[in-house]
């Protein structure tokens, strides 16, 4: 479980994230949707203690993370952040090698390098793998990022954005492989994501926030109504019924 | 997911074998080189006067006591630097970083002016350890003042580094001039191996000793190189590996600066060459760099003996040439390749 207990970013007097108190983790998928500024990459900064909490504590597994060694973290959390600028000259294989430095070292076994394999022919990136990451197009280098968390194989993984720059057929596959992730190995994943038709199709729960705070948390069914949506974006957004799963409408 | 773009199968195999060659035909020219390096010179020494006159002669004393130590420091010098170039373009995330680009070769010099002035007869080894400090120091300010410089800004990272040499410098030369020093540290700043003697070169091994350094932790410099970020999320104590590649450039910097002098460039260009033809994880990109900067040194140090023979010039003036016009090359080059 990834638990928060009225944690509390500011940012000059601002509060960021407001007392916030939720737990992650018994789900597969979670989504957590709100409009931009809403504080949901400074929550997963937080989590994933790249970020001190101004006041709080947050756990993972019962270990806190403010004094729990970052290695140790490492082996059980992974957290993709959302915009990833990497100047170094590295290989897609390179990168996701350094996914298993938490339990590799350096040093890769077997056991590593069939993590890496997996992780490589599950985001379809055998053909650039010897490829320079300045080489590729932005969403082979997003897909190159994911492979590293998968590699990471940890239980809690954080995906900030994961769709950015995917196209549709990519953004669909990416989504099937967060519910592969969850399904077949057992992990759970929490995701940011904008696109609301996502998140409702393919995640267990979905938390909105909005200033800071959680102002919804529910199962998708019960968030995907006008009144809900209306409140967390501030615009009018219309809700349709097609094939029995609700979709949202909010193209103009 | 199949293959959106496809890449002949035979592209990795031929990319591997053509770096083979690369890294066999850059051996060579080490070996190569190497020798060269220890038959030029004013005195006669060659195979066949060695030969000739055996253990005792002058030939064979001249090249124990002044050509081999020669040509060990400017080989340790040529791989050391290319490795400190390589970490601090790791720490500070930025390919036109080194020592001398950075601020940190200037206060190095100001820690051994420092020791001109208050510890006069001191031991070589101690010059060393004050000017490691002093570099010490200054990475610690160019890392401080380049946080304010974003990521993205390539070029404005190096030209703040040169502006805080510069200023650094002008300190250092206002006080040597004011206390009558300034010849005794052009001296030191014109770098050359002409004083490199057995007795006096055997610092460079310290600077040796911090590549292995660097290749031991070599995998930490390369996660260190994707930024804070993906560190921290990879379970790296950050700040802890950033200190060791501090001390690793700092002390290179001070060892090669008290024994052989100011070597502009190399730093640079060494491990961008490499990057072109191999990337930058680290622990590749070692031997690479320690064997290019070494076959560059090297080579610089030959010319610098044989181009006013039987006079030498400086070799900083030589390796800045070569170094200054390749590092123009290769900014102009990064440049195009920006978006
Ligand atoms: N380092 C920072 N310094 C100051 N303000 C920040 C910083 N990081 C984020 N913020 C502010 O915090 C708010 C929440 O940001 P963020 O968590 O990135 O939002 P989201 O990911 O939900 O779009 C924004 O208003 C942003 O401007
Ligand atoms: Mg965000």
């Amino acid at each position: 479980m990834i638990t928060l207990e009225g944690v509390t970013k500011r940012y000059g007097g601002q509060a960021v994230v407001d007392d916030v108190s939720i737990t992650f983790g018994s789900e597969g998928v979670t989504s957590l949707i709100g409009p931009n500024g809403a504080g949901k990459s400074t929550l997963f900064g937080l989590v994933g203690r790249l970020i001190t909490p101004d006041a709080g504590r947050l756990a993972v597994d019962g270990m806190d993370v403010a004094t729990t060694p970052s290695a140790q973290l490492a082996t059980v959390l992974a957290v993709l952040r959302q915009d990833n600028q990497v100047a170094a000259r590295l290989t897609v294989q390179d990168l996701v090698e350094f996914g298993r430095f938490p339990h590799s070292r350096g040093r890769l076994t077997v056991v590593d390098r069939e993590h890496v394999e997996r992780a490589i022919s599950y985001l379809d990136l055998g053909p650039f793998r010897q490829r320079f990451l300045d080489e590729l197009s932005g969403g082979q280098r997003q897909r190159a990022f994911i492979a590293m968390v998968l590699a990471q194989d940890t239980k809690y993984v954080l995906l900030d954005e994961p769709l950015n720059n995917l196209d549709l057929r990519h953004m669909t596959e990416i989504m099937r492989l967060v519910r592969q992730m969850a399904d077949d190995l057992g992990k759970r994943v929490v995701t940011v994501l904008h696109d609301i038709n996502f998140a409702a199709t393919w995640s267990d729960r979905i938390v909105a926030m909005r200033d800071g705070a959680v102002v919804a948390d529910a199962a998708a069914r019960d968030i995907m109504r006008p009144e809900v949506l209306a409140a967390v974006y501030d615009t009018s957004v219309d809700v349709r019924e097609i094939d029995g799963r609700p979709v949202a409408l909010y193209y103009g | 997911m199949t293959t959106l773009t496809a890449t002949p199968a035979s592209t990795p195999t031929r990319v591997r074998s053509r770096r083979t060659w690369v890294g066999v035909l850059l051996g060579v020219l080490l070996v190569g080189l190497g020798v060269t390096s220890l038959f030029v010179g004013v005195s006669d020494v060659t195979p066949a006067s060695l030969l000739a006159g055996g253990a005792e002669s002058d030939a064979a004393f001249l090249l124990a006591a002044s050509r081999i130590p020669r040509t060990v420091a400017v080989v340790l010098v040529g791989a050391s630097l290319g490795i400190a170039g390589l970490i601090l373009q790791m720490l500070v995330r930025n390919k036109f970083v080194e020592p001398s680009t950075t601020g940190v070769t200037e206060f190095a010099t100001l820690g051994t002016l420092v020791t001109m002035i208050f510890f006069p007869g001191m031991a070589v080894v101690g010059k060393m350890g004050v000017a490691a400090v002093f570099g010490l120091i200054g990475t610690w300010v160019f890392l401080r003042v380049v946080r304010f410089v974003p990521v993205r800004q390539l070029v404005l990272v190096p030209l703040v580094g040169l502006m805080l040499g510069g200023v650094v410098a002008s300190v250092t030369t206002f006080f040597a001039y004011r206390l009558d020093l300034l010849q005794s540290l052009q001296q030191w700043s014109l770098g050359s191996f002409a004083s490199v003697v057995q007795g006096r070169y055997e610092l460079v091994w310290v600077a040796g000793l911090m590549v292995v350094v660097a290749w031991i932790a070599a995998d930490r410099f390369s996660v260190i190189g994707l930024g804070e970020e993906f560190a921290t999320n990879l379970g790296l104590d950050y700040r802890r590996v950033v200190a060791i590649g501090m001390v690793v450039v700092a002390v290179i910097t001070a060892a090669v600066l008290v024994t052989a002098g100011m070597i502009p460039f190399l730093g640079l260009v060494v491990p961008n060459v490499v990057s072109l033809i191999i990337g930058d994880n680290v622990r590749r990109a070692v031997p690479w760099v320690a064997g290019l900067g070494a076959v560059f040194v090297v080579a610089c140090d030959i010319l610098a003996r044989v181009v006013r023979f039987p006079y030498e010039i400086p070799l900083s003036l030589v390796v800045g040439v070569i170094g200054a016009a390749l590092f123009l090359w290769l900014l102009l080059r990064k440049k195009s390749r920006a978006h």
